[in-house]
């Protein structure tokens, strides 16, 4: 019997080495290499690089309560539900990747961690409660069609600041001590240099290196919530984590059961050294099975088989409480605050009455209020990108919307012929759109010869216009040829047009200068033409939200009735 | 502990004094020498490239072959045996950059990249005639690594044995051009290292210049802020052409994008033209194609008369020996 439940730790340790290392593979994976899916030519991942976004419960039940929907995969995530009915907190013990990385760091040695004080802290606390207020919060505000789970959903948490912010911090460290090895001299150093970025290349050395906005503070945020297992293991697990309140809540009539039996226990507490769900494994308590993470190191411990997992009915309510502890007061508050934050944020300015010209979404996005019911924040969208043109909002879209993507044209365009955004995004907050869709008209394809002439542009996916600002175009402005902009506009035909106009230059000597003018009715706002624009410091050219194809209310052109 | 003798205590003393002798003259020297050479930063080193990619003329031969036909392979072959034949450009153990127009995330049909099929048989001919290595590569314009892919280039290079080399940040060297206005500028290193340049562009209507062709193609040499060139499209023309200086130039006029340059996408724009040029003066071969195709004169088109200024070929194509085929 101790024999089987050692080798339980074992397994769950392989388990847990498994998961975490297929997240890290999918999420670098999560990047452009150049392969085109098939005879079709578009532009696709070969790998389900979101398949642990679309298998999180949580990110599936709240975008399901908002909008009584279940986007594509994310039935995936009934894979974990239903079996957590049955036993219980496993995900949490041998698959989450968050789950894992705090285990790991819960387990180096601590000042504060250390003899009676470690005993203690593994103890079940009631602060242990508070994640369950969370969850209420969140299921609540999801209710009113804003699905604030994702900032605090450990999945989209995880991704977010691993993509963001961890992993371009190591392509800048790899990046610069190559850099140090190409400047040598020596040949076979170069060389060296060579064979390192040719391994490490599409892991930690990325083709471009990225850049995120907020990727400090999503980094600080990320450290931090590891450095607090220093202090209590697996704390966020514990006290925060609203995956882990509702998986929590869903074992209530599991069938896995901790049997204690207090006549063989001689006291050691070692069961209780390495517990990581704070559920009091020890004897005299009553086990909570809603806080235990199935990690099964109580039993691999216990040296008298004074404790045992057993599958089965449950024999004694003496011995274990079954549901989550919370307080109904507190519940009933935080659902209420849950439910007055999204009316509260709903009435500020933003949204349709004050649309913000800085909030580009990505092509294929919902109008502002589906989207905001879909985004859970998981940043593979920002991450898939492959011109880095995606980034997390802050105020752009209101508070609300923080931490949802936005398209910062200076730092990268929307590439026409990519709809890989739309691919990745676990809840159709980006709906997945074809190339076709986006461009409104077939793409062309490569290597085929002869293809007859399609249809004109009917009606491309817009994401926003481009406006010129005449005081800073070097035309307009410094009676100097440029029309960089024109070159790029990769709409065909081009949505900006060229005027001659007689000018006179700062000598007084008169020239002809090419004036560039935008067609509001052509430009789809993919930004080519401000990232093209040599003022960089603030383009000439700049594109703003209104004209965006998903909203109703943010346009200004008038559009000609439709033909009969 | 040890005895607190006299003599143990002159001992510590003297030992602790020397320590700090020697504490004080390590700091004080590193400092001195840190002041000494404080110097204000640098720009990094710019490198001076020593291109040597030219074949001598030979008054026999042809300078310019206008060849018309069905087959895009066909026509390069039987244009370069009308120069001389790939041998006459390419010598045994020879590395050779071919340099394909791939600047943008088009489809071939689109005519926004070289035809794959072309390059592939350009990449042949020179492994025919005896190069080590042929690398293709180019600094697009979108994301590369799209360009690359799209454009069917990338396939067609590997599938012959070219070394396909995506410009990632780097491949690049700050390199002195020496020109009238380009100075110091980044470039992607196969183009330093070649024993053989050939560059292989499509000829595309372009806003700007008219038309963007040979000389045009050479942007792709260079990384950097390429964007503020087009304030002085000519003269940068010329100087990157001087730089670049092309063993052979063949443009692609099979499909030809007639409007809506550089960067197309409608295949209305595009025209059958199933020709191919090319030949060792690089003005002569865009001024022909100027004409033939928008009509643009040479008098025209200032960055011609500049390069022959310059010394880098002829402005008025009728001047130079042309060969017209029909394949």
């Amino acid at each position: 019997m101790r024999l089987t439940q050692t080798t339980l730790v074992r397994v769950r340790r392989v388990s847990q080495a498994v998961f975490l290392a297929a997240f890290f593979v999918l999420l670098f994976k999560s990047e452009f290499t150049g392969s085109f899916r098939g005879a079709s030519g578009q532009v696709s991942l070969p790998w389900p690089v979101s398949i642990f976004l679309e298998a999180d419960p949580l990110a599936g039940i709240t975008t399901a309560i908002a909008t009584h929907t279940l986007y594509r995969g994310l039935w995936w995530s009934l894979v974990i539900l239903v079996p957590t009915f049955f036993l219980g907190r496993f995900f949490c013990g041998w698959m989450c990747p968050l789950g894992t990385l705090n285990h790991f760091f819960g387990s180096l040695r601590s000042e504060k961690k250390r003899g009676k004080a470690l005993l203690d802290s593994n103890r079940y606390k009631p602060w242990q409660a508070i994640k369950y207020y969370l969850l209420a919060a969140v299921l609540a505000s999801s209710v009113f069609g804003a699905v604030l789970a994702g900032l605090v959903d450990p999945i989209p948490l995880t991704v977010r600041s691993l993509a963001l912010s961890v992993l371009p911090g190591l392509n800048y460290t790899s990046g610069a001590l190559l850099d140090v090895w190409y400047e040598s001299p020596s040949r076979w150093a170069r060389l060296g240099a060579d064979a390192a970025q040719f391994l490490f290349q599409g892991t930690i050395v990325s083709f471009r290196q990225p850049h995120f906005r907020q990727a400090f503070f999503l980094g600080a945020i990320f450290i931090g919530l590891l450095a607090l297992n220093l202090r209590v293991t697996r704390f966020w697990c514990r006290a925060i984590c609203p995956l882990g309140a509702l998986l929590g809540l869903a074992s209530r009539w599991s069938l896995v059961h901790l049997k204690k039996d207090p006549g063989r226990c001689d006291n050691c507490n070692r069961c209780l050294v390495h517990c990581q769900g704070g559920d009091d494994p020890i004897p005299g308590p009553k086990w909570r099975k809603a806080e235990c993470h199935l990690c099964f190191n109580c039993v691999g411990n216990c040296p008298t088989s004074g404790i045992a997992f057993s599958v089965g009915p449950l024999d004694s309510a003496a011995t274990t409480i079954e549901a989550p502890q919370a307080q109904r007061r507190k519940l009933i508050t935080a659902m209420a605050a849950g439910v007055a934050l999204v009316p509260l944020l709903r009435s500020t300015t933003g949204l349709e009455v004050e649309a913000d010209p800085r909030l580009i979404r990505p092509p294929g996005a919902l109008d502002e209020l589906h989207f905001l019911e879909r985004c859970i924040r998981c940043g593979e969208c920002m991450k898939v990108c492959p011109n880095n043109a995606l980034h997390p909002t802050f105020m752009e879209g209101g508070l609300e919307a923080i931490w949802t993507p936005v398209l910062v044209a200076r730092v990268g365009y929307c590439e026409p012929n990519c709809v890989l955004c739309s691919q990745v995004c676990p809840t159709g907050a980006i709906w997945e759109i074809t190339e076709a869709q986006k461009l409104g008209r077939p793409a062309a394809t490569p290597a085929r010869a002869g293809v007859a002439s399609p249809p004109e542009a009917s009606n491309p996916i817009k994401i926003g216009t481009a406006f010129y600002d005449q005081g800073r175009c070097l035309p307009w402005a410094m009676a100097t040829d440029c029309i960089v902009c024109e070159e790029w506009c990769p709409t065909s035909p081009k949505a900006i047009y060229l005027v001659t106009a007689d000018v006179a230059d700062a000598d007084g000597n008169r020239k002809a200068v090419r004036r560039p003018y935008m067609d509001a009715k052509r430009c789809i706002g993919c930004g080519a033409c401000e990232f093209a624009c040599p003022v960089k410091d603030q383009p000439a050219v700049y594109v703003t939200s209104v004209g965006e194809t998903r909203s109703k209310t943010n346009q200004f052109i008038l559009p000609p009735a439709p033909k009969r | 502990m040890a005895s607190d003798s006299p003599a143990a205590d002159r001992r510590e003393f003297m030992l602790r004094v020397l320590r700090l002798g020697g504490l004080s003259a390590a700091t004080i020297g590193a400092g001195a020498w840190l002041h000494y050479r404080s110097d204000r930063p640098k720009e990094s080193e710019v490198l001076v490239a020593d291109r040597r990619t030219g074949v001598p003329a030979d008054p026999n031969l042809p300078e310019m072959v206008v060849a018309q036909g069905e087959s895009p392979e066909a026509l390069v072959r039987r244009a370069v045996e009308t120069l001389g034949g790939m041998r006459r450009f390419i010598a045994r153990g020879d590395v050779v950059v071919v340099k394909p127009n791939i600047g943008w995330d088009r489809a071939p049909e689109q005519a926004a990249n070289t035809n794959p099929q072309l390059v592939a048989e350009v990449v042949r001919l020179c492994q025919d005639a005896g190069a080590r290595t042929v690398i293709v590569t180019d600094m697009s314009c979108n994301d590369p690594r799209t360009c690359f892919e799209r454009s069917g280039i990338a396939a067609a290079a590997r599938a012959v044995g070219a070394q396909v080399v995506l410009p990632d940040e780097r491949k690049f060297r700050q390199v002195n051009l020496g020109g009238e206005v380009l100075t110091a500028w980044p470039v992607l290193e196969p183009f330093l290292t070649a024993d053989k340049i050939i560059n292989l562009p499509i000829a595309k209507h372009h806003s700007l210049t008219g038309c963007t062709l040979g000389m045009k193609n050479f942007y792709g040499i260079i990384g950097g802020q390429r964007s503020r060139l087009h304030q002085r499209i000519n003269e940068s023309l010329v100087d990157l052409t001087a730089f670049a200086r092309p063993t052979l130039t063949i443009i692609d006029a099979y499909r030809v994008l007639m409007r809506g340059g550089p960067t197309g996408g409608s295949l209305a724009d595009v025209e059958f033209k199933k020709t191919l040029l090319a030949g060792t003066d690089p003005v002569a071969l865009d001024s022909y194609a100027a004409k033939a195709w928008w009509d643009l004169d040479y008098q025209r088109l200032p960055f011609l008369r500049m390069a022959q200024a310059r010394g880098l070929g002829k402005m008025n194509f009728e001047e130079v020996r042309t060969s017209f085929l029909t394949v």
